[in-house]
C-alpha cells in the first residue's frame, strides 16, 4: 500500500536517532531485510547529520524529511534551508570534507550514494540543500 | 553510546556499545582519549561487537584516534563489526590502516 510522511525537526544532533528510527517504522511495513534496513538508516543519518553539521553550522534551523511508499520503492527527501553548498560537485568526491580539523571522514555522500539506488542533491547558496534518494526493497515471498 | 576499556599487559580493548553517530560520538571522544591517553600499550582493539548501528562519523572519529595514536607507535585494529557496522568500514577503506581481526 502506498504511503507518505513527513517530519520537521530543529537542526540539533539528537534529532539524528529520531529520523533514522521513523524512517525504520515508516517501510517496515514493506518487509526489508535487515540489510536493506541498515542501508536506509545509515543513509538518512548521513543525510540529516550533514543538514545539521553543514547546513546550520551557527544556528538552529529546520530539517525536513518527507518518505514516500510507492509500490516496493521507497523515496525519501532530506532538505534544509540552510547556508547551501559552494561546489556540489567537490562535496560529492570520496573524501572531501570542509571540516577536516573537526574529524570528518568526508564519506557521508559515498555512502549514501552507496547504500540507495537513486540518489540526487541539488542545492543553493544562503537558501538550502535537499537530498532525494530512492530504495527499492525486495520482495519475498512469504 | 557507552564506551568500555580492558587493559591485557601491552594491549588495550575498547569497547563501543549502542549507536555511533555524531551526536553521541562528540561525547564519546573525550572518554576514548582519556582512556588511550592515560594508559601504557602497544595495540589497540576496537570492538564493536556491541555497536547497533554506526554512520560515517564512526570513521572520522576511528581515523582521530589512529592518528594520534601513531605518532605514539601503537597500532590499532577493529574486531568484531557487525553486517551493516562492516559495511561502513568496508566503503570508507579503513581496514587499510586498522586493519580487521
Amino acid at each position: 500500500m502506498n504511503n507518505k510522511m513527513t517530519i520537521k525537526f530543529d537542526s540539533v544532533s539528537q534529532n539524528e536517532a529520531l529520523a533514522r528510527n521513523v524512517i525504520a517504522s515508516f517501510i517496515l511495513p514493506l518487509n526489508p531485510s535487515l540489510s536493506e534496513l541498515s542501508d536506509v538508516k545509515t543513509a538518512v543519518s548521513e543525510a540529516v547529520t550533514n543538514a545539521i553539521v553543514h547546513g546550520y553550522p551557527d544556528t538552529v534551523g529546520e530539517v525536513t524529511m518527507v518518505a514516500e511508499i510507492i509500490d516496493s520503492d521507497v523515496h525519501i527527501s532530506i532538505s534544509d534551508s540552510g547556508v547551501g553548498i559552494d561546489d556540489l560537485n567537490k562535496a560529492l568526491e570520496p573524501f572531501f570534507t570542509t571540516k577536516p580539523d573537526d574529524e570528518r571522514s568526508g564519506m557521508g555522500f559515498t555512502i549514501i550514494k552507496t547504500f540507495m539506488d537513486d540518489v540526487t542533491v541539488s542545492s543553493r547558496l544562503n537558501f538550502g540543500t535537499t537530498v532525494n534518494m530512492v530504495k527499492s526493497i525486495s520482495k519475498v515471498a512469504v | 553510546m557507552e564506551i568500555k576499556s580492558k587493559l591485557d599487559k601491552s594491549r588495550i580493548y575498547v569497547y563501543f556499545s549502542g549507536e555511533i553517530d555524531e551526536h553521541s560520538a562528540n561525547k564519546a571522544r573525550a572518554t576514548i582519549d582519556n582512556v588511550l591517553e592515560n594508559n601504557n600499550f602497544k595495540v589497540v582493539i576496537f570492538d564493536f561487537s556491541n555497536t547497533s548501528f554506526m554512520d560515517s562519523t564512526g570513521i572520522g572519529m576511528l581515523l582521530g584516534r589512529y592518528k594520534k595514536l601513531k605518532k605514539r607507535g601503537v597500532s590499532s585494529y577493529i574486531s568484531n563489526p557487525s553486517f551493516s557496522v562492516n559495511k561502513v568500514f568496508q566503503i570508507s577503506g579503513i581496514y587499510d590502516v586498522m586493519p580487521k581481526i
